[in-house]
């Protein structure tokens, strides 16, 4: 795996022609890794009849309201947690 | 210019949605082609609605009344579920997620609509719709209180938006004034919307 836990990370900030799993709300974002999961068929291939090999190591990142809804303004906080893989992360900056 | 007499009417219920139509199509078309079986489908079906949130409940009371069972079920919720006898499902991994005095989570699929179905049965119309999809992440203490659950300033809130192949199953807090009850008794407190992390469960009831 190229992540740990506790470990920032971007997530990639490009359009995607076609099914993915990576909303579009965390895109360009700054996280943190919170959990390394296994290792998954890659819903990007398979969603059009391929095997989906080799598997994608999933992350659960977790990102500050702030950096996701900047102009939200005051009020008490939370952080989004978003399972992310691992070609849709980046080193953070 | 349409001067023959055959029906252009769509097959199906007058009120069909046009999702509801097109699944049917699909359907047609993947029997036609012997890519699914129509019993397959079925059985399917027929698993998918036999499933109800008493399942998810377990896990949850056995949790409450046995600590080390609740450190298992966190670590991998799916071999709990095996152990007390209860099908997890296709879904590869189920986590476990608990809320305590200091932490709370709520689950949202703002993709489509994940869920933990092999242990909390369908997920509820709401959890499907767009508005809870998208306000569950933009304003999700709205989106609580609406569900009647204030969550205190103090307390931390996390958001779990299940984008890929992981089910996530909220584990609540025991309600107060609990002790007495046995285990088949808590269950019956917990709720699934408890288990999605927009309530609690419920309170007993006053002897």
């Amino acid at each position: 795996m190229k992540y740990r836990v506790g470990e920032p990370v971007m997530v990639a900030d490009r359009a995607h022609h076609g099914h993915h799993r990576t909303p579009l709300y965390i895109k360009g974002k700054a996280g943190r890794i919170e959990r390394v999961h296994a290792a998954f068929r890659n819903p990007e291939t398979r969603a059009y009849g391929d095997d989906g090999l080799p598997e994608v190591r999933l992350y659960l990142v977790s990102f500050a309201r702030s950096e996701l809804w900047p102009d939200a303004g005051a009020g008490a906080g939370y952080r989004l947690y978003v399972d992310v893989f691992e070609h849709w992360l980046e080193e953070a900056k | 210019m349409s001067t023959h007499d055959h029906d252009h009417t769509p097959i199906g219920n007058g009120d069909e949605r046009a999702a509801a139509a097109r699944a049917r199509a699909l359907e047609e078309l993947l029997v036609e082609k012997g890519v699914v079986r129509r019993e397959d489908v079925r059985a399917g079906i027929d698993w998918l609605v036999s499933r109800t949130p008493a399942d998810g409940a377990r896990l949850v009371a056995r949790a409450w009344v046995d600590p080390a069972f609740k450190r298992r079920l966190l670590a991998d919720a799916r071999s709990a579920a095996l152990e007390l006898g209860l099908d997890p499902g296709p879904a590869p991994v189920v986590v476990a997620l608990e809320n305590t005095a200091t932490v709370h989570h709520m689950i949202v699929c703002t993709l489509c609509s994940c869920y933990p179905r092999a242990l909390l049965g369908p997920p509820p119309a709401w959890y499907k719709s767009l508005p809870y999809r998208s306000r569950a992440v933009s304003d999700p203490r709205g989106v609580l209180a609406e569900f009647g659950l204030e969550i205190g300033d103090d307390v931390e809130l996390r958001v779990v938006d299940s984008t890929a192949d992981i089910r996530y199953l909220v584990v609540p807090r025991r309600p107060p004034a609990t002790d007495e009850l046995d285990e088949e008794q808590l269950a019956a407190l917990v709720t699934r919307d408890s288990m999605i992390g927009v309530a609690e469960p419920v309170a007993p009831a006053l002897a």
